[in-house]
């Protein structure tokens, strides 16, 4: 008898639910039965026996699903070591993983001693799943059944939920904040390992960055360097670019939506430019690379200057539009929570539109517009595919926008991308990239939040 | 007694409904005139084209002629900038601006360039708050944050902000129905006290206190001026049913 994993979840949640209206039904009749009131709402006893019935089934149905295979492999894997002692660890696992693709229907096989242990796999995992199913529906009937005995018209059944879900949401944030950490961690392991081979002050601090070493150890190549220095100016010089176009373009049009525009305008304006933020980025690097790239070589041309045709300029003038949807909406936003009373009082005292605009509304809005700016600069450090198709991947050490660059974020995909071995210099430099760029957005983070505080001004 | 405003046949109305018809009244100079009446009986709507503040509303259109010194408010030589210079308004929430007290008071001067220096705005600036009686209050900490202060302060503190700019007349909308006892105390006290020098036209929801402040009183009822006298007249012998049933508590 099989009881696959769809029927098991759908028993419990059935299970769940019939003990829903159990409990919220029986907590009527108890009450009735002790001319008592209930101390919460009978839907709070309901919502008691679904979480007791459910959660900790569902937990055990987990465990079971993800351990469960894990735990059945081991033991075939010490049963093949067993009958074959003379194995080495990679030889067995390819037996165990032929087991399990015979076993699965996968693969046909001749040998005996094969198909037998086939057999036992499917029979062993036959009998997971059945007493997964008979353990999480057993468990769940049971739970339903103890916590429907223990409710009384006197429990306190709200308090129980209340605090459950509020423990959800404590959970949710710890996810959150644990994966941010894995993710740091990782990082900086890796980065670990790079530094180990490559000097760490050669890499902050160097001024050249060829990643050219062999790629297999038969083949002659230049010893590699790894300075990241122009790499990271880089992505400041597009950045800075992108900034400079989209920072006035965002901000003024947004100043002009919140405070100047007919709501007819504005309904037509303000999705108009959120289509912009829709536009994938790929498609921002055609038109960097084709359309706004030959642009200002021609016009570099006609002023005599000489425009590399992998230009920082048109990738961050690029950029920058793409990042203008994000500072216009956002400050939008912003400009529009500051109360309507300031700008009363603004008017009622005689002043212009402008005026009232520069004094009192815009500092009032600062933290936010600060906040919509830090997350376009966050946008513009990490992008990526505009400036691989539009700036190229010569590591120039220049801050001359007409001249080819390359960034971080480029480096790191140029470094990673094909075939690499994953304890070469090469591609663990790519980690030390990463935690650079890491800490870089970090600190600026920070900064950008130093200001909003010294800069806010409250209003109620 | 001299008019400031004289007002003909306003009406205001916001898209197809009219918010008030018909107002005509003359409001006289250097006394405390107030507008009473049910919520949404155009009061705040009469009061607020008096300074065109109705302006910046959209769809809302303004017939007849509101004079101010024999000027036409709505004239096309006029600046509604200037004009607001000139009638200064406190609101029914205090709303100073988030920045400091001293900020808050030279606001006006300042965009108005009534200071040629430092000194003088000094000067504007202590006079605005002694006036408003809020020096000894605030002295030591002019360059606090002003929303840090209490709401009875805070509404003086808008008060002393639109003396600075030395108005001719000052319009306050319902400006102690978000304080307490003493609070409004107070500003009563002050309006008494800057009537001497200031039209001031005030819209309240209180009766006993448009009783105690004012000389003048309309009443106003569904967008109409049902009575216009003063407050004496109006609070012990009222000509019309109306006046009558609202100030003895009967609706409103």
């Amino acid at each position: 008898m099989t009881l696959p994993l769809s029927f098991v979840f759908f028993v419990l949640l059935g299970l769940s639910v019939y003990f829903y209206y159990h409990a919220k039904s029986g907590i009527v009749r108890k009450a009735a039965l002790l001319s008592d009131r209930t101390k919460a709402l009978p839907s709070h006893y309901g919502q008691q026996s679904f979480l007791w019935a459910f959660i900790p089934s569902f937990l055990i149905l987990l465990v079971l699903t993800i351990g469960g295979p894990n735990y059945i492999d081991q033991i075939f894997y010490n049963k093949i070591q067993e009958l074959n002692p003379t194995f080495n660890e990679s030889f067995v696992s390819l037996i165990l993983a032929k087991v399990i693709n015979v076993s699965n229907g996968k693969i046909s096989t001749g040998e005996e001693n094969i198909i037998m242990l086939a057999k036992d796999y499917k029979i062993a995992f036959e009998q997971l799943h059945f007493y997964r199913g008979l353990v999480v529906i057993l468990c769940a009937a049971l739970l339903g059944m103890i916590i429907s005995y223990r409710q009384k018209p006197g429990s306190n059944a709200r308090e129980e939920v209340e605090k459950f879900i509020v423990n959800i949401f404590f959970a949710s944030a710890v996810i959150a904040i644990f994966t941010t950490v894995a993710i740091i961690l990782s990082l900086f392991f890796e980065a670990l390992r790079f530094f180990n081979l490559y000097n760490f002050f050669d890499f902050i601090f160097g001024l050249h960055w060829a990643p050219n070493v062999a790629i297999r150890t038969d083949q002659v190549a230049a010893e590699g360097s790894f300075g990241m220095i122009p790499v990271l100016l880089g992505t400041l010089l597009i950045s800075f670019i992108a900034m400079c176009v989209a920072i006035p373009i965002g901000l003024f049009s947004a100043i002009y939506l919140a405070e100047f525009a007919t709501p007819k305008i504005r309904d037509f304006v303000k999705p108009t430019l959120e289509i912009l933020a829709g536009i994938p980025t790929v498609v921002y690097g055609y038109f960097a690379a084709l359309t706004a790239a030959p642009f200002f070589r021609e016009i570099g041309f006609s002023l005599g200057l000489d425009v590399s045709s992998e230009s920082a300029i048109a990738a961050g003038a690029v950029m920058g539009i793409m990042i203008i949807p994000f500072i216009s909406s956002l400050s939008d936003d912003v400009i529009r929570a500051v109360p309507q009373s300031l700008r009363d009082g603004s008017m009622g005292l005689g002043a212009t539109k402008a005026e009232t605009i520069y004094i009192v509304i815009l500092p009032a809005a600062i933290p936010g517009l600060i906040g919509a700016v830090l997350l376009a600069v966050s946008r513009a450090i990490g992008e990526t595919m505009i400036v691989v198709m539009a700036a190229g991947l010569s590591a120039n050490l220049t801050v001359n926008p007409l001249e080819s660059v390359t960034t971080v974020t480029v480096q790191i995909v140029s470094l990673l991308t094909g075939d690499t071995e994953f304890d070469d210099i090469k591609t663990l430099s790519a980690f030390g990239l990463g935690l650079a760029l890491f800490f870089f957005t970090l600190l600026l983070n920070i900064f950008a939040l130093s200001i909003s505080r010294r800069l806010a001004e409250r209003y109620d | 007694m001299t008019s400031k405003f004289r007002t003909k046949k306003v009406e205001v109305s916001y898209g197809d409904k009219k918010a008030i018809r018909d107002i005509s009244l003359d409001i006289e100079k250097n006394i405390i005139t107030a507008l009473i009446g049910p919520s949404g009986c155009g009061k705040s709507t009469f009061l607020r084209c008096l300074n065109r503040m109705n302006d910046v509303i959209e769809n809302c259109s303004i017939k007849g002629s509101i004079h101010l010194d024999e000027q036409d408010i709505y004239g096309p030589d006029i600046d509604p900038v200037e004009l607001r210079a000139r009638v200064g308004m406190v609101f029914q929430k205090a709303n100073p601006f988030p920045k400091s007290i001293f900020d808050n008071i030279a606001y006006g001067p300042r965009i108005h360039g009534l200071a040629s220096n430092d000194s003088e705005l000094k000067d504007i600036v202590h006079n605005s708050l002694e006036k408003a009686g809020l020096m000894d209050e605030v002295k030591d900490r002019l360059n606090d944050q002003a929303t840090g202060l209490s709401g009875g302060q805070q509404q003086r503190i808008c008060i002393a902000r639109a003396i600075a700019v030395s108005p001719e007349v000052i319009l306050m909308d319902e400006p102690c129905s978000a304080l307490d006892p003493i609070a409004t105390a107070k500003i009563e006290e002050l309006m008494n006290e800057l009537c001497e020098s200031y039209t001031i036209i005030i819209v309240t929801h209180s009766m006993q206190q448009a009783a105690r402040v004012s000389k003048k009183t309309a009443f106003f009822h569904l967008g109409d001026l049902i009575e216009y006298n003063d407050t004496d007249k109006i609070f012990t012998q009222p000509e019309n049913q109306k006046t009558q049933d609202y100030i003895t508590g009967r609706f409103g």
